[in-house]
């Protein structure tokens, strides 16, 4: 670990200011990823700002008849949440799946939108990895690599690495959006799958956030009711990260959404596979994996997000 | 004491003490966090400096050019040595891999330097600073590669005519199998405090299973005598055989405490315990059967290999085929082949475990082949000699029992016998068993104890690495001295003590405690001597001698009474197996569509011997099959096979059991004593648990679905395609 200095700021706008003001600081809240990863040495800022008295840590009612989460409401909290449970299961069972009871203690709603990577290169800091040190290529894209949990689709020839978050399937599934306010001071709302990038050729950079931009809450829209599931795959019953996951709601008028985890570098949805829900899990896999580039040891990850859609289909 | 008979009926055999469900006496150390653990033993040592190593990047070649000019200026730092600092440390007999020093790279994640400083956080940062250039040479990392290579195999041993065998066979199985590499990732890291400030007398305060094996080891590594080292390890978290031996936290923290001339204290990184410390091998196995019609085994042929650094002994997954089960011709042939990943060395059953894994799911194999039941065709291939030499016999050995009481039990007679077609809602039920082996050795042992007051204290190098062997001790003096538990003080792992058998190869329990006993029973030659009687009894805390009972407490005032003996064990049991059986009965539920296979219930049935305590025997029995399951299931070290090192290497990649695996356990032990193994006719159960265990979970995932896996871990992965879904 590094040498990092340290400092409190109880106002999210003012934190953000901060953050700009020092290049390369990063917000501290939960820590349950951010430190592990600075014991690593993965993650080096020279400064860190304390966000945890910010007061975002409400959860409210919208004008629009959805929910407003703060950015420092812990995974458990919101799992446990009555209004989340019932009118947002998909989110509360995601959560439930997650990590452990006492990270999930911890961990806060920000925090696991920004977690990294769970690639054992990305771990190695021996190892080239372009999402750590760019430019420095990328070893699991070497041959003889350890790939079975890596990404098979919006990969790049730079990064193959996912995205380890539970939540923000259910959050992609749900349309959720997240709420930020800029060093300027100034707010906006993204969609998932605008917040979150592609790796591209620079993997380093997995959101949209500007440098100082500090996430202020989640926002779900009213609820779309239907049946919700979540199914996260993992070889143990509990404590690991997914093979593949499961986020789908069916509605009563024979629609559906479904995204997926565990295959991409963000929660993985697309309109058009969403269309063919009534078609079965086939249909839909054709549209949600079309132009995937698996690797021989996680071309099993196709099969698994098909026959898991298909268990989760034909439940009772 | 000589032990050079069986024994005779003894104490043992009316005990108060021994065979009861005592729980443990150090329990409560434990769970108040208050056990002196290696790294934290701020009672002995007072702000030691803190050592924090830097690992090899590369898996074979030489350093070329080490700068660690930053790192020795960096705030905190105290020392920095580095491997080019000083000519390589000579290897103790036991280490295969170089532990420190020169510039040749054996391995990923080899230590070449350690930084000493004030906090770990310091240290820690500083290593980073550390720049090293190396010239890397390309390795050997794939088994399967060098499997397919092998042209002749080395036998191990051959008796009948297997070829003759096979070919006039009635039914044959011929099916390779493989186990993957296996991390012993234990709880507590290997830690050490070092004090070797005047650079002559040497105290460790370490996490280690073999005290005298370990002392021995610094004597050579370091060029030392012996005399002038101290080991304390009282309290260890964890082994599971990664402890047996000397490693880098120890040579790094003693050579820091050298230069600065204050105590250092080092604990392997987690990522340093997959590729820095030992492993067990992955191992490749060719496993025939020949049978006829009716059942019986006419042969068995048996190849395996595993991997292992120049030197080394590697996995060896035959040895117990060799006689498990009856068949007049059996070949085994093991090959070691020298690859460049990190040091493969003992883990929980060595060998056992993997060859196990292979040879109870060809036994399935074969008994669906002749039709049979697995149970009933286990029990008609029973032998009550070893099949190889057939002069000697099992001394004590019931494993027909345990089947037909595991049977019973688990009411595997109910269980569906058509594969794949029990389902409930999207889950495939299946059941699955298999048969356990494992030898029952013994090592000399001694202790010492010491009788003040009425109260005694035995103190023996033994360890106790979660196992419960303060429990056992304890009882095993208050059993022999008439006392009670609460008059028992007992203190482990300490160089200063008799020398013991230490903890592995599940000898500890059944050594330990017969050393013990032979302590005791000097002892009361002391207070017998002291009372001018031949011969007395001890019970209730008091000696009976001649009509006269005397409490142990008045025996000798304001003086302490010593006995200290070693036990022998005598060349008699070479004439003889001795061994430890059981059999495994498993439940799991295979996911129809996804391929996740989940444990439902498992049961144990246990022929080891005298248990010495039931509470802490069931804890080891259900532990091995955990780790079993974790086998079975999940736990395989991922290899990069081009860099050739472990990539899983913490305890999020490498997935052991966790509670959520684990629903529901049962064991039951059958009540044996065999005599041949050691005054209290007690035998261990450390190792015996993870035997057959993850092929019982195989055979039970087959029964699920029909498909057969032979290749561990059975991941989800590997059966995809051809489950049912819907």
């Amino acid at each position: 670990m590094k040498a990092f200095s340290y400092e409190r700021i109880d106002d999210a706008a003012q934190a953000a200011a901060r953050a700009f003001e020092v290049p390369g600081s990063k917000f501290i809240a939960g820590g349950t990823n951010l430190l592990d990863l600075m014991k690593h040495e993965i993650e080096v800022p020279p400064h860190l700002i304390d966000i945890t008295r910010t007061g975002l840590d409400d959860i409210t009612e919208t004008g629009e008849g959805g929910v407003r989460i703060g950015a420092l409401v812990s995974n458990t909290a919101l799992a446990a949440n009555e209004r989340i449970r019932c009118d947002y299961p998909v989110l509360s069972r995601a959560l439930f799946s997650g990590a452990s009871g006492q990270l999930r203690n911890k961990a806060s709603t920000g925090g696991n939108l920004l977690q990294r990577t769970r690639c054992p290169y990305f771990y190695d800091t021996a190892m080239p990895c372009n999402k750590r040190a760019p430019g420095a290529g990328c070893a699991a894209l070497d041959e003889g690599a350890d790939t079975r949990q890596l990404g098979v689709i919006g990969t790049s020839e730079h990064c193959i690495a996912t995205h380890p978050s539970d939540m923000a399937v259910a959050l992609r599934v749900l349309d959720a959006e997240v709420e930020t306010i800029t060093p300027q001071g100034q707010t906006r709302r993204l969609t998932l799958d605008e917040f979150y990038r592609l790796p591209g050729d620079t993997p380093d950079v997995e959101n949209v956030l500007e440098p100082g931009e500090i996430i202020t809450g989640v926002v779900l829209p009213a609820p779309v009711g239907g049946r919700q599931q979540y199914y996260k795959v993992r070889d143990r019953a509990s404590y690991a990260f997914a093979l593949v996951s499961v986020a789908l709601i069916e509605t009563d008028d024979g629609k559906g959404r479904v995204a997926l985890g565990g295959v991409a570098h963000k929660p993985w949805r697309r309109d058009e596979a969403d269309a063919e829900l009534g078609n079965g899990a086939k249909a839909v896999m054709a549209k949600l994996l079309d132009g995937a580039r698996p690797t021989d040891e996680n071309a099993y990850k196709l099969t698994l997000a098909e026959r898991t859609l298909a268990a989760l289909l034909a439940k009772e | 004491m000589d032990f050079n008979q069986s024994a005779d009926e003894n104490l043992f055999d009316h005990a108060r003490i021994i065979g009861k469900p005592h729980t443990r006496v150090d329990g409560a150390l434990k769970v108040t966090g208050t056990a002196p653990y290696a790294y934290e033993r701020h009672d002995v040592v007072e702000n030691p400096l803190v050592g924090y190593p830097l690992g090899s990047s590369i898996a074979k070649g030489h350093i070329t050019r080490m700068d660690a000019t930053a790192a020795r200026n960096a705030e905190g730092v105290a020392a920095v040595i580095t491997t080019l600092d000083i000519d390589e440390l000579p290897r103790a007999e036991s280490n295969v891999a170089k532990l420190f020093g020169g510039d040749m790279i054996e391995h990923y994640h080899q230590a070449i330097a350690v930084v000493v400083a004030d906090t770990l956080e310091q240290a820690r940062a500083a290593t980073s600073l550390i720049e090293v250039e190396y010239e890397e040479i390309p390795g050997e990392f794939d088994l399967d590669d060098a499997w397919k290579r092998l042209q002749d195999r080395d036998v191990v041993s051959h008796v009948g005519d297997v070829d003759a065998a096979f070919e006039s066979a009635e039914i044959t199985l011929d099916e390779t199998y493989y186990t993957a590499s296996q991390s012993h990732a234990m709880m507590e890291p290997h830690a050490t405090i070092a004090d070797w400030c005047d650079g002559k007398n040497m105290t460790l305060w370490t996490s280690n299973q073999m005290i005298e094996w370990t002392r021995q080891a610094l004597a050579t590594t370091f060029e030392i005598d012996a005399d002038t080292i101290r080991l304390e390890s009282p309290y260890i978290g964890g082994g599971f055989g990664g402890k047996l031996w000397l490693r880098a936290d120890a040579v790094l923290a003693a050579l820091g405490s050298r230069e600065t001339g204050r105590p250092v204290k080092v604990a392997l990184p987690r990522s340093f315990i997959f590729n820095n410390a030992t492993h067990r091998s992955g191992t490749v196995q060719r496993l025939r059967i020949a049978a006829n019609r009716d059942g019986r085994i006419t042969a068995f042929d048996h190849a395996a290999i595993s991997h292992t650094l120049p030197g080394g002994s590697g996995e060896d997954a035959v040895n117990q085929t060799r006689c498990f089960y009856a068949g007049e011709n059996r070949r085994v042939a093991h090959h070691a082949i020298d690859m460049n990943l990190p040091e493969s060395a003992d883990m929980r059953a060595p060998g056992e475990a993997s060859g196990l894994a292979a040879l109870e799911i060809a036994m399935d194999e074969m008994a669906e082949k002749l039709g049979m039941d697995p149970v009933e065709f286990r029990i008609l291939n029973d032998t009550q000699v070893n099949p190889e030499e057939p002069s000697k016999r099992y001394s004590d050995r019931h494993f027909v029992e345990c089947l037909r009481k595991g049977a019973e039990g688990f009411n595997w007679s109910a269980r569906n016998t058509t594969p794949g077609s029990k389902r409930e809602g999207q889950w495939l039920i299946g059941q699955g068993m298999a048969g356990a082996y494992r030898g029952a050795p013994t090592l000399d042992s001694g202790a010492r104890v010491r009788l003040s007051e009425g109260r005694l204290i035995v103190e023996t190098d033994m360890t106790d690495i979660g196992t419960g062997s303060y429990t056992i001790i304890a009882q095993t003096a208050a059993e022999t001295m008439g006392l009670e538990m609460d008059d028992v003080e007992v203190r482990l792992g300490n160089s200063a003590y008799p020398a013991a058998s230490g903890s592995g190869g599940q000898m500890g329990a059944a050594s330990s405690t017969a050393g013990v006993y032979a302590a005791c029973v000097a002892l009361q030659g002391e207070i017998t001597k002291r009372l001018g009687v031949e011969s007395a009894r001890f019970e209730s805390g008091q000696v009976v001698a001649g009509g006269k009972r005397v409490a142990l407490r008045d025996v000798a005032q304001n003086e302490e009474l010593v006995g200290e003996d070693t036990l022998h064990f005598g060349d008699f049991k070479d004439e003889l197996e001795i061994g430890t059986f059981a059999a495994h009965f498993v439940e799991v539920a295979v996911h129809a569509y996804t391929g996740e296979t989940r444990l439902r219930r498992t049961l144990s049935v246990v022929d080891a011997g005298r248990i010495l305590n039931p509470v802490t025997a069931r804890s080891q029995v259900i532990g091995g099959m955990t780790m079993a399951t974790g086998a079975a299931l999940t736990e395989g070290l991922n290899i990069d096979s081009q860099r050739g090192y472990f990539t899983n290497h913490d305890l999020a990649g490498y997935e052991i059991a966790v509670h959520a695996d684990i629903p529901e356990q049962e064991v039951i032990f059958l009540d044996t004593q065999d005599g041949a193994s050691t005054p209290l006719k007690a035998k261990g159960v450390g190792e015996l648990g993870i035997c057959g265990g993850a092929a019982a979970v195989a055979n039970a995932m087959y029964n699920a679905t029909g498909i057969r896996l032979r290749d561990y871990p059975m991941t989800l992965d590997r059966m995809l395609d051809r489950l049912p879904g819907a």
